[in-house]
């Protein structure tokens, strides 16, 4: 079984070289993707290599299919690929993997009622801790002034203050 | 017999720990100095046990005695020595005695090295180091033992992963848990002050270098595991947001925000409560990767429910601890006195910019590696969260750091002058500029943004520049006068220098390999050529070779530029023995301006093989960045003032004459 895919394999990227030979100089692209991969169009392997890296190789560990080197990443590339030149767009493509492999897929995750937490945490997190921040230095700035205008020291205070700047002198 | 004997000391380990827990903690509260003195001891001799244990683990490794279960299903005996001993903590019951092995010998480093602190203080801090221990040696013995045997013993072992057979891997973990462990310090001296009810300046300097030792090997952890998967995982990518890395990032996010804030307390008493809090949230993140790393969670929530029994005993500890330390704080941080007043504009406000960017930035990262699991356990759904979801909002918070940092480092205390400094950072700015400009006209291509992030970077390593001459008086004062002071300024501050002028060189790197990587595929017969980023490869051809444990073909590539030979490159393609694996090893030629990565593929039929090469610019800034950054690190460690044990010294030194004038 095993050899036998492998002879397609072979078959394949006999073919794919063979493509190549034919497309000197055509796009340059690597990663996880094979030669026979490879659209003969720039633009649309460009946008290819675009989709592939926000797309989750289902059976790996956080890995895009584009990274990945795993058979279903492969037939995921080629999936994408067919779409294009079938004349999808992008958003076509993504929705068309979402509806075959679920919200999994995507490394990206879609902001709706599930992820609102995930999306906004952040953004809000840093706008509690600036208002929380603000708050407290007007706050701060208000004692100062409080403290600056009523708070003249008393008799003791002072006599206290002279003691230890006295001690201080000595030490100096 | 050895086996039997490491057994034996992780048991009495367990108890001396018990003893070290309630004799310091009861003596500390009655006052009963007899009891606290237990404490340093007794940290010393948990260690010592500890580390007997470990020692018979690793003997039996490097025996290749597979009549222990652990050594059978983890080694082999044609491993090469390095290998047979970093396979000690290679898998999850021996990474776990590491992971107590280093805990204890922290909490030894106390014991012998503090002994200015005061001694109430001293006993709580090594219970509650003690408490942290005993619960891990209890979930090693219980659930996670490396010590049992097989019977009858097999012949062979079942090999090391062959992926983890690798100089870098071999001692990321040691470094890694170094920094997750060395945080556990700043919890038992933070649960000790909360014990205490009391907090002052000297605390933040009791802590620091402890706080500084773990971030310093936590730094170079990461970095390493990073330049690890750069050159193993095949295409040059050293950064993916995987949880596992996840993991050991944020409490690196939060143990930098806690050495800024120490450092706010220690000069200024000012953020003694957030600094408290910081510190019990920086331990607890590393409990929290140590729970997402050990309990298999991470593979599936299913797998964890199919076996949950580490997880349970992991997640009970983490809950008695962090659950336990956040009470405690609740209940005693109103009891604490607030700090010094300061202006917004300052220092201590700029470094309040950066805890509130860099905790949040560790928020994020905690949210983004938790979600999935969290939604999949209330509904089911399943999720990814993935690289592009930390790009688009981790990198924003780290934006103003980079911006703000260098006007952070040259404000006053307490008031500071946004202007003077602006004023001083003036050059620093139009030098940044023209950098950018500078990079924009040599690439011509690429995103217009990346410009701009190069810029930010030089932005950050001039600014420290800055500072150092705003400080020295360079060209401002005669050259003797900068001389002298530059030979004044005190070790610590050449550590900031450093590790700021090291942030920015790592985002240079960053923004550089990120924007500009460029990389080819092409099916080669031997003779063929391909070429990337002005270099010319020849592929001279593919042959077999044997190397100790493993089987590989090897291909042989001449590389030219302009004609001109540079080098040979042998990439190789490795099929393990034991247990029967593939891996790749690229091979790197290093440039000035960057790495040429050639990677050798599948053979195709007639001998030729796919081959992939990619230019990675300026990508090893990256790692030259982190690494200037733990050298920073160790500097400040080395400055008269912060080393271990001088704080307390110090202390009693400045306050004997205040207490002679009252």
């Amino acid at each position: 079984m095993v050899s036998f895919l492998y002879r397609i394999k072979l078959c394949v990227v006999f073919i794919g070289v063979l493509i190549i030979s034919l497309n000197v100089g055509a796009a340059t692209s690597a990663r996880a993707v094979e030669p026979d991969e490879r659209l003969a169009d720039p633009v649309l392997e460009a946008r290819a290599r675009a989709i592939s890296a926000e797309l989750r190789c289902l059976v790996c560990q956080n890995q895009s299919i584009d990274d990945s080197s795993a058979p279903l990443a492969r037939d995921l590339r080629l999936l994408v690929r067919e779409r294009l030149v079938a004349g999808n767009s992008d958003a076509d493509v993504t929705r068309f993997l979402v509806d075959r492999y679920g919200e999994f897929v995507l490394l990206r995750p879609r902001f709706s009622s599930q992820t609102l937490v995930l999306w906004l945490a952040p953004p809000m997190l840093l706008a509690f801790a600036v208002l929380a921040l603000w708050r407290r230095s007007r706050h701060r700035i208000d004692t100062f002034a409080l403290s600056d205008s009523t708070s003249a020291l008393t008799t003791d205070e002072a006599r206290r203050l002279d003691k230890i700047l006295s001690g201080l002198r000595e030490r100096n | 017999m050895i086996i039997e004997l490491g057994h034996f000391a992780l048991i009495l380990a367990l108890f001396v720990g018990a003893i070290q827990i309630c004799l310091p903690a009861y003596g500390a509260d009655r006052g009963d100095p007899r009891l606290m003195h237990v404490a340093a001891p007794a940290a010393i001799v948990q260690f010592v046990l500890v580390a007997v244990s470990f020692l018979a683990l690793m003997h039996a490794f490097v025996t290749s005695d597979f009549s222990v279960e652990n050594v059978w299903a983890n080694s082999h005996s044609a491993k090469p020595m390095i290998y047979k001993i970093a396979g000690v903590w290679g898998n999850h019951e021996g990474s776990m005695l590491l992971w107590v092995l280093i805990l204890t010998l922290f909490g030894a480093a106390v014991a012998a090295y503090s002994q200015n602190l005061p001694l109430s203080f001293r006993a709580r801090v090594l219970a509650v180091q003690a408490s942290l221990s005993t619960a891990f040696l209890l979930f090693i013995l219980l659930t996670s033992n490396p010590f049992l045997r097989l019977n009858p013993s097999p012949a062979e072992g079942q090999g090391l992963n062959p992926i983890l057979q690798d100089p870098a891997l071999a001692f990321h973990p040691p470094f890694l848990y170094t920094g997750y462990v060395g945080f556990s310090m700043a919890f038992s001296f933070a649960i000790a002050a909360l014990w205490e009810g009391r907090i002052d300046a000297a605390w933040a300097r009791w802590v620091r270098p402890w706080t500084l030792l773990a971030w310093i090997a936590l730094t170079i952890g990461i970095a390493m595991g990073s330049w690890w998967a750069y050159y193993t995982l095949g295409w040059g990518g050293w950064w993916f947001w995987d949880p596992v890395e996840n993991a050991s990032f944020m409490p690196w996010l939060a143990g930098t925000a806690l050495l800024h804030s120490a450092v706010v307390m220690e000069k200024r008493e000012a953020l003694k409560i957030w600094t408290i809090l910081l510190a019990i949230l920086t331990f607890s993140l590393s409990l929290m990767g140590t729970f997402l790393v050990r309990s298999g969670i991470l593979t599936s929530v299913h797998a964890f429910a199919v076996d949950p029994k580490r997880g349970i005993v992991i997640l009970a500890i983490l809950a008695v601890f962090i659950g336990g330390a956040l009470t405690l704080y609740a209940w005693r941080a109103s009891s604490l006195k607030a700090g010094g007043l300061f202006q917004p504009i300052s220092r201590e406000g700029a470094l309040v910019l950066n805890n509130v960017l860099l905790t949040t930035a560790a928020a994020t990262v905690l949210i983004g590696t938790l979600y999935p699991l969290a939604l999949e356990a209330v509904t089911g759904a399943k999720i990814s969260v993935g690289a592009p979801y930390f790009d688009m909002t981790f990198v924003p918070l780290m934006l103003p750091l980079l911006i703000a940092l260098p006007f952070g480092a040259l404000l006053a205390w307490k008031r500071g002058d946004l202007r003077a400094a602006a004023q001083r950072l003036a050059a620093a700015f139009f030098a940044a500029l023209l950098v950018g400009g500078f990079t924009m006209a040599l690439v011509r291509r690429g995103p217009w943004l990346a410009p701009a992030a190069i810029a930010l970077g030089a932005w950050v390593v001039i600014g420290a520049c800055v500072e150092w001459g705003v400080r020295t008086k360079a060209f401002a004062a005669p050259f003797a006068e900068t001389l002298r002071r530059a030979s004044n300024l005190p070790r610590s501050a050449y550590g900031m220098l450093l590790a700021h002028a090291g942030v920015g060189i790592v985002a240079i790197g960053i923004a550089a390999t990120s924007a500009w990587r460029s990389e080819t595929v092409q099916v080669l017969v031997p003779g063929g050529t391909m070429s990337l980023a002005g270099y010319q490869l020849t592929f001279l051809g593919a042959a077999p070779a044997r190397g100790p444990n493993y089987q590989e073909t090897v291909g042989q590539f001449r590389v030219t530029r302009n004609g001109n030979i540079v080098t040979n490159l042998e990439p190789s393609k490795r099929i393990f023995d034991v247990p029967r694996q593939a891996t790749t090893q690229a091979a790197i030629l290093n440039a000035f301006s960057g790495d040429l990565y050639v990677v050798l593929g599948d053979a195709v039929e007639n001998g030729r093989f796919v081959v992939r090469v990619y230019f990675h610019p300026l990508v090893r800034l990256i790692w030259i960045g982190a690494l200037i950054m733990a050298l920073g690190g160790a500097l400040s460690m080395t400055d008269r003032r912060l080393r271990i044990g001088a704080a307390s010294a110090a202390r009693r030194r400045s306050t004997a004459p205040m207490a002679a004038a009252e």
